[in-house]
């Protein structure tokens, strides 16, 4: 593979204030142009944190981030100033999870799109406005020039996140952030966010990480899967070999506790416990307390990531070990 | 664990086991629309428009749709907390809040509700052991049984009493907190519990976790529920009948296996095959329905689905189709002119590719 589009290395961030939390600790993610990557985890398990990262949208008071960013060849820690606003929005852009809150309510959707391009690009209004159009258009809103003079709040949620992906899309970003774009989304119109989503992945070439929870969903999309608990990653690999045979207890955990068809009316296999609290992790594998298969050594030493290939493993006592496979 | 006799009357069964727990007939409920002062004619949200059902006891009814479809509004109305604007319950063969039927306050104690919103619903002011023992104590239990009883129920959802008891609900994560709701709708003895979204807010893991709590306690204390949700998953996998609703209309109900193995509305086959597939081999290719709902406010003349819907003839806008049964299974009823075959369609009760 040749250069990764993006590449995080040993990329960890400390919240301080009042209690510090620990959100991400020592993650590494590649990720090549065009390639969509399925980000998968509970709440609190950092993958909202990673996008922020990112966009470098967390307050750097009270942020502390340590390793490397490197998206684009650029050194994303390092931008200041222009160079930051030109990165956001320009290389990097992001879908919300709440398309209602991330609109200002009083700008036409047309009016946010067509700043938004005049911000990036050094074209006059009309021409702005008509790629905001035709961005609109893209996104397969119906009646396209009657929304465009419409405020957010007069359009529906799966309408909204049409515009928010239009307006993420309007000046042509390399890779789209998307954090849980259809979880606030009815499922007839998740589908189609969904599927509208990686027709434009195709069309465009660009990359694409996907926050998810839902393992429905991420299959949707994803070519590859990244599973994230408490901070850090622990498992990675093809759609296809997450969704078959995890190897991760806690990704075989998941699966099982998704609601089938198979399974009506006997008990799920739930996996004991809570998330841990991220102020206070343990000191080793932060999966051991609700582990079946945890042994003295996961609770005091932190499994390392291994990789093979493009697979990837954080446990000490994996159902199926990595280099089976490889 | 005998709560009952602190209460006026014991809760029991009255109607025996053929009747229905709870008769829901015509509820409607409209929301006017404040609009400007220049228009004429007032406005209304249809938000439930004529909803008859039944629960049989012991049994989880299932409601699913889409947001804004009344589901949450049903619940409301049932509990209660609105009032209708028409319709008529009958709990276990006796009116409510009617004349010589089961007066209100003593059907609340036999219909208790969870939310969404785990945190919202709590407050945010008493301990967990506090707010379980509340509302027994207004009913006129005694402090220190109600304290006790709180302590119990605690233990039995899977909270230990003295490491929680004492917290309060921002001290939770969210799975426990819907814990706590559990308990605190178990506290009366309930016959009805009302699920409203009760797990969507949850984790996946933590979901399942919940769900098998509620599977157990149904069991437990011959508990007839009401499960609200979007998720259709959830839906099969708890209900024994499901009921599938677009917009503030009963458009399909049945037994769960008929729902999904043989649904017979358009509405229901492009609901059921809208859920992400879990093969990456095999995703899904075409989205099946275009568009969100329509508006509630407005909702289109005939069948409210026509406008959506795959099948739709002109007979479809004039004439609303009535709700009947299925030829061989009368518990499962559609509401569709293609099952209908005196209604006009030219498609009537042939073979429909769903």
């Amino acid at each position: 593979m040749s250069t990764p589009l993006v590449s995080l290395q040993d990329l960890s961030v400390q919240f301080f204030g009042s209690r510090n939390a620990c959100a991400l600790n020592a993650v590494n993610i590649e990720l090549g142009a065009g390639e969509v990557l399925g980000l998968l985890g509970e709440s609190g398990s950092g993958k909202s944190v990673t996008l922020r990262t990112l966009l470098r949208l967390h307050p750097e008071r009270t942020t502390r981030i340590q390793g490397r960013m490197l998206v684009d060849g650029q050194d994303v820690l390092a931008l200041r100033g222009r160079a930051l606003d030109f990165y956001r929005g320009g290389t990097v852009s992001m879908v919300f999870q709440e398309p209602g809150l991330a609109f200002d309510p009083v700008y036409t959707i047309g009016q946010q799109i067509t700043e938004a391009i005049r911000a990036h690009e050094a074209v006059d209004e009309a021409s702005a406005r008509a790629q905001a159009l035709q961005m609109l258009e893209r996104v397969q809103i119906p009646q396209a020039k009657r929304r465009f003079d419409a405020y957010p709040h007069e359009l529906s949620g799966g309408m909204r996140q049409r515009a928010m992906i239009a307006l993420a899309l309007a000046c042509k970003p390399k890779l789209l952030l998307a954090d849980e774009p259809t979880t606030a989304l009815d499922a007839t119109v998740q589908i189609q966010i969904l599927l509208l989503l990686r027709e434009l992945q195709r069309e465009t070439g660009m990359s694409v990480i996907f926050v998810t929870h839902d393992i429905a969903a991420a299959v949707e999309v994803a070519d590859r899967i990244a599973v994230m608990y408490a901070g850090r990653i622990i498992e990675q690999g093809p759609v296809g070999q997450i969704v078959r045979t995890p190897r991760h207890p806690y990704t075989a955990g998941l699966l099982a506790a998704t609601v089938g068809t198979e399974n009506r009316g006997q008990p799920l296999l739930a996996v004991p416990g809570s998330p841990p609290d991220l102020a206070a992790l343990p000191p080793g594998c932060s999966f051991a307390p609700r582990c079946v298969h945890a042994s003295e050594r996961c609770r005091r030493e932190v499994p390392p990531l291994q990789s093979v290939g493009t697979q990837a493993l954080a446990c000490w006592h994996p159902i199926t070990p990595l280099a089976e496979a490889a | 664990m005998n709560t009952s006799s602190y209460f006026q009357a014991p809760v029991q069964d009255r109607g025996g086991p053929a009747q229905p727990l709870l008769v829901v007939r015509d509820l409607k409920k409209h929301f006017p629309v404040r609009g400007g002062p220049l228009e004429r004619t007032k406005k209304f949200v249809h938000a439930v428009d004529g909803v008859s059902f039944s629960v049989p006891k012991g049994k989880t009814l299932g409601i699913v749709g889409e947001s804004g479809c009344g589901k949450s509004t049903t619940a409301r109305l049932i509990a209660r907390l609105m009032s209708a604007d028409a319709g008529n319950m009958v709990f276990d063969g006796e009116g409510v809040d009617e004349f010589g039927g089961i007066r209100l306050k003593e059907f609340r104690r036999n219909l208790q509700m969870v939310f969404q919103d785990s945190f919202a619903s709590l407050n945010p002011r008493l301990t967990i052991a506090e707010t379980i023992a509340y509302g027994p104590r207004v009913h006129g239990m005694p402090a220190a049984e109600a304290m006790r009883q709180a302590h119990e129920l605690l233990a039995r959802v899977g909270l230990a009493p003295e490491q929680f008891a004492s917290r309060y609900p921002h001290e939770l994560s969210g799975g426990q907190r819907q814990r706590v709701n559990i308990a605190r709708a178990l506290a009366f003895d309930p016959r009805l519990v009302i699920l409203d979204e009760a797990v969507a807010a949850l984790d996946k893991s933590v979901q399942a976790q919940v769900l098998n709590l509620l599977q157990e306690l149904k069991a437990e204390r011959q508990l007839t529920y009401l499960f609200i949700s979007h998720d259709l998953h959830v839906v099969h996998y708890i209900s024994d009948y499901v009921m599938v609703m677009y917009l503030g209309q009963v458009v399909e109900t049945g037994p769960v296996e008929r729902i999904y193995g043989q649904a017979a509305h358009p509405y229901t086959r492009a609901l059921l095959s809208a859920v992400p597939s879990m093969d990456p081999d095999n995703r899904t290719l075409a989205s099946p329905l275009a568009g969100d709902p329509p508006n509630p406010i407005n909702p289109p003349s005939g069948c409210r689905f026509h406008d959506r819907c795959p099948h739709a003839h002109p007979v479809c806008a004039d004439k609303a189709p009535a709700l009947i049964g299925m030829p061989g299974a009368p518990a499962h009823q559609a509401a569709c002119h293609l099952n209908d075959p005196a209604s006009g369609h030219p498609a009537a009760l042939s073979e429909i590719q769903p």
